[in-house]
C-alpha cells in the first residue's frame, strides 16, 4: 500500500513524475489525509454497525424469548411471563398502538396542515414569524412534561367531553363510557396529537413555503379566491410533503413512551370502547412492565420492542422515500 | 379627490361583499351563543362551549357569506374561519401546558430545591429536591455528547467532503432511519447488551443510549451546515497546496462552526428530555451518586416520572414533579434560545 513513502517528506515533491502526481492529488495519500479520511469514513461505518447491532441484538434476545413462549407471539391476548409455561403475545399492544396512533393522526394532521396554511398564507406577517418560532420551541418540550400535563391537567378536563360523547354517540359502542377515569385510548390519542402537532406543522410549513409564487399568482390572476388558490396551487404541490410530515409524526406517535405511560391506565385486554380505560401500547408496556420483569420477562419485552423497531423503520423508511421522490421532480423551486 | 369618492362607492364589478368587521362580529356572536347554550343546558366544561362556539362560527360564516357574497366567496370565508379555528384550537393546549408548568412549578422551586436530594425524604412527604437528578442528567448528557458529537460531525464531514458511491448512500439512508428510532428501542438495545454481560444499571449505559439517539440529529444538522460553506473557500485553500484534511479543519469547520454548535446544542436539548432509555438503564436513585460508571443514578426526566408514578397522588410529589418539569423546560429552552442565537450570530456569509 505504501508505495509513495512520503511520510517523512512533507513538502510537495515537484520531482514526482506527472502521472504519479496526478494520482497523489486525487487519492488521499498524505498521512494526514489518510488518517482523516479513515476517521470520518470509520464514523460513517460505525453508524451502520450500530444500526446492524441494534437489529442483531434485539433479534437475538427476542428469539430466546419467543422460543420459550408457549403461546403464539403475534396473536395471544395475555402477557404472563411468570407462568410455567410462560404465555405472552403482542396482539393487545398492536391494537393499542395502532388505535392510539390513528386517533392522534386523525386529529393532528388536519389541524397541523391548517396551522401551516395559517402561517404561510393567512396570518399577518408580523404574527407568523414569532408563532413559527414558538412552534419550533414547542417541538423541543420533553415528552415527559407532556405526559405530566396530560395526566394532571388534560385527564380531569376530559370528563365533560367523555360524558357528552357518551350521551350523543354512546350508541355506536365506540364512544360508550362506563364512567371510569378518562385514562383511555381517546385521551392518549388526543395527547399524542398535541405532541406531534409541532413537528407536522413545521415540516408542512416548510413545504408550503416552497410553493412557486408564480403558481399562486397565476391562480389569483384567473380570479380564484384564496381558498381556491390553496386548493389548486398549494395543496397539490405540497401533498407529498404533507404525507411525509405526517409519517414522521406517526413514527413519533408509535414510539412515544412516557406520555402514554403516565396517562393510560393499562390493562392487558382490548376495550371495544375508546373511552373505557384499558389496552396498552408497545412502548408503554415496556416502560411499565420493566420494573418487576424477570430475565425472561425482559427478553419478552425486548421481543415486543423489536416489533416496534420494525414498524417504525417501515414507517420512517416510507416517509423518507416519499421525500426523496419528491426531491427528484420538484424542479419548480428554481 | 374624485378617486377617493369613487372608492367609497360599491364597485359594480366586484359584487356585494361583507364589511370588514363581519368575521369579528360573527365570532363574538358565536362565542356568546355558545356560552348561552352551555349555561342554559347546564354544561360546565370549557371544552364543550369552545367546541360549540367554533362550530357556530364556521356555520354562521358560511350562511351569512353565502347569502350576501355567493357560494365561492362563502367557501373561501369558511376556509379562513376553519384555519383560524384550527390555530386557536391548537394554541389552547400548548398555552395551557406552558402556563400550568410555570404556575405550578414555581411553588417549590427555590435554592433549597435545587441543592438537595431526596435521600432523607420519602416520595409522599414535602421537602427534598432535585440536586441528584440535575447532577445525573448533566453527567449522562455530557458523556453522551462526548461520544455522539465527534462521531456525528465526522460522519457529516465524510458525507459532505468525501462521500460518494454506495457507502455514502447507505450511511445517508440509515442516518435518516436512525432519526426515527423510538427512544425506548435504543434503551432496549443497550439493555440487551447489559443482559448479556449481566451488568447492573449505571449512568454511562444511559449515556450510550442517549448517544445513539443524538448521533443522527448531529449528522443531519452538521451536514446542512457544511453544505452551506461556499466551494470557493475550499478551492482557494486547495489551490494554495494545503492538504484536504487541513482545508477541512482550518477552513471548512471554522466557517460553519456556528451552525454545527447550534445543531449539537439542539441535539443536547432533545436528549436531555429523554426518559425511556434512562428508565431502563439508569434505574433512578433517591440519593446523590456522582459516579456515572457505577450504581444507579437519577436524571431530571426520570425524576419527574417517578415523582408522578411512585407517589400515589401525594400533593408534595406532584409539586416537585412540576418544579422539576419547569427546571427541565427552562434548561431545554435556554439551550434552544442560545443555540438559535449562535446560529444567527455566526451564520456563514454566503455572499448573497
Amino acid at each position: 500500500m505504501d508505495t509513495t513513502q512520503i511520510t517523512d517528506a512533507p513538502p510537495p515533491a515537484p520531482h514526482i513524475p506527472a502521472p504519479e502526481q496526478k494520482r497523489a492529488a486525487r487519492g488521499a495519500t498524505r498521512p494526514g489525509d489518510r488518517i482523516f479520511l479513515g476517521l470520518s469514513r470509520g464514523s460513517g461505518i460505525l453508524l451502520l454497525v450500530i444500526m446492524a447491532a441494534i437489529a442483531g441484538f434485539l433479534t437475538y434476545r427476542a428469539s430466546i424469548a419467543i422460543s420459550k413462549d408457549e403461546a403464539d407471539f403475534f396473536t395471544t391476548f395475555e402477557w404472563n411471563t411468570q407462568l410455567i409455561p410462560p404465555k405472552f403475545g403482542i396482539a393487545v399492544l398492536v391494537f393499542g398502538t395502532i388505535v392510539s396512533s390513528i386517533i392522534a393522526m386523525v386529529i393532528a394532521v388536519p389541524i397541523a396542515v391548517a396551522i401551516a396554511l395559517f402561517l404561510t398564507h393567512y396570518a399577518p406577517r408580523r404574527l407568523s414569524g414569532p408563532i413559527s418560532y414558538v412552534i419550533d420551541l414547542l417541538a423541543a418540550v420533553p415528552s415527559i412534561v407532556y405526559g405530566l400535563w396530560g395526566a394532571l391537567i388534560l385527564v380531569p378536563h376530559m370528563n365533560g367531553l367523555y360524558g357528552w360523547l357518551n350521551d350523543y354517540l354512546g350508541w355506536t359502542g365506540i364512544f360508550s363510557w362506563q364512567g371510569g377515569a378518562p385514562r383511555s385510548m381517546l385521551t392518549v390519542g388526543i395527547l399524542l396529537a398535541i405532541m406531534i402537532l409541532p413537528i407536522i406543522t413545521n415540516v408542512s410549513r416548510e413545504v408550503f413555503r416552497q410553493v412557486p409564487q408564480m403558481h399562486e399568482e397565476a391562480a389569483l390572476a384567473l380570479g380564484a379566491t384564496r381558498w381556491e388558490v390553496i386548493r389548486m396551487a398549494v395543496i397539490p404541490f405540497g401533498r407529498s410533503g404533507v404525507i411525509s410530515a405526517s409519517m414522521l409524526g406517526l413514527g413519533r406517535a408509535l414510539g412515544e413512551t412516557m406520555a402514554v405511560a403516565t396517562v393510560l391506565s393499562p390493562t392487558f385486554d382490548i376495550q371495544a370502547s375508546l373511552l373505557d380505560p384499558g389496552g396498552g401500547t408497545f412502548a408503554q408496556n415496556i416502560a411499565s412492565k420493566f420494573g418487576e420483569a424477570s430475565e425472561l420477562g425482559r427478553d419478552a419485552l425486548i421481543a415486543s420492542g423489536l416489533v416496534l423497531f420494525v414498524i417504525t423503520l417501515l414507517v420512517n423508511g416510507a416517509a423518507r422515500m416519499i421525500i426523496a421522490r419528491r426531491k427528484e421532480y420538484s424542479g419548480a423551486n428554481a | 379627490m374624485s378617486t377617493a369618492i369613487a372608492e367609497k362607492r360599491p364597485s359594480t364589478l366586484r359584487g356585494a361583499s361583507l364589511p370588514k368587521w363581519a368575521p369579528y362580529a360573527i365570532a363574538a356572536g358565536s362565542v356568546a351563543l355558545g356560552l348561552g347554550i352551555s349555561a342554559a343546558a347546564g354544561l360546565n366544561s370549557s371544552i364543550q362551549w369552545a367546541l360549540m362556539a367554533g362550530v357556530l362560527f364556521v356555520l354562521g360564516t358560511y350562511v351569512i357569506a353565502a347569502r350576501v357574497e355567493g357560494r365561492r366567496q362563502a367557501k373561501d370565508r369558511v376556509a379562513t374561519a376553519l384555519v383560524w379555528v384550527a390555530f386557536l384550537l391548537a394554541v389552547v393546549p400548548l398555552v395551557s401546558l406552558v402556563w400550568s408548568t410555570v404556575s405550578r412549578g414555581v411553588k417549590v422551586l427555590d435554592f433549597y430545591f435545587l441543592t438537595h436530594s431526596m435521600g432523607l425524604i420519602s416520595d409522599s412527604e414535602p421537602g427534598g429536591g432535585i440536586y441528584h437528578a440535575i447532577l445525573g442528567s448533566l453527567e449522562q448528557v455530557a458523556l453522551a455528547t462526548l461520544i455522539a458529537a465527534p462521531i456525528g460531525v465526522l460522519t457529516a464531514i465524510y458525507l459532505v467532503e468525501y462521500g460518494r458511491g454506495n457507502l455514502a448512500k447507505a450511511v445517508t439512508f440509515f442516518v435518516d432511519v436512525m432519526t426515527g428510532i423510538p427512544s425506548i428501542v435504543a434503551g432496549l438495545f443497550i439493555l440487551s447488551i447489559m443482559l448479556m454481560f449481566d451488568m447492573q444499571p449505571f449512568g454511562f449505559a444511559g449515556s450510550l443510549a442517549l448517544a445513539i439517539l443524538m448521533m443522527p440529529v448531529v449528522v443531519r444538522s452538521t451536514e446542512e451546515m457544511l453544505k452551506l460553506v461556499p466551494n470557493e473557500l475550499r478551492e482557494a485553500s486547495l489551490a494554495l497546496g494545503i492538504p484536504k484534511w487541513r482545508t477541512i479543519l482550518k477552513v471548512v469547520l471554522p466557517t460553519s462552526i456556528g451552525g454545527i454548535t447550534t445543531g449539537i446544542m439542539l441535539a443536547i436539548a432533545r436528549i436531555a428530555g429523554e426518559t425511556a432509555p434512562v428508565l431502563l438503564l439508569v434505574w433512578g436513585n433517591s440519593i446523590i451518586n456522582a459516579n456515572p460508571f457505577e450504581g444507579a443514578q437519577q436524571s431530571l426526566p426520570l425524576y419527574i416520572y417517578q415523582q408522578y408514578a411512585n407517589s400515589a397522588g401525594a400533593g408534595a410529589a406532584y409539586d416537585r414533579a412540576w418544579a422539576a418539569s419547569l427546571t427541565l423546560i427552562a434548561f431545554v429552552m435556554i439551550l434552544n434560545l442560545v443555540a438559535r442565537g449562535i446560529a444567527r450570530w455566526k451564520a456563514p456569509k454566503t455572499g448573497r
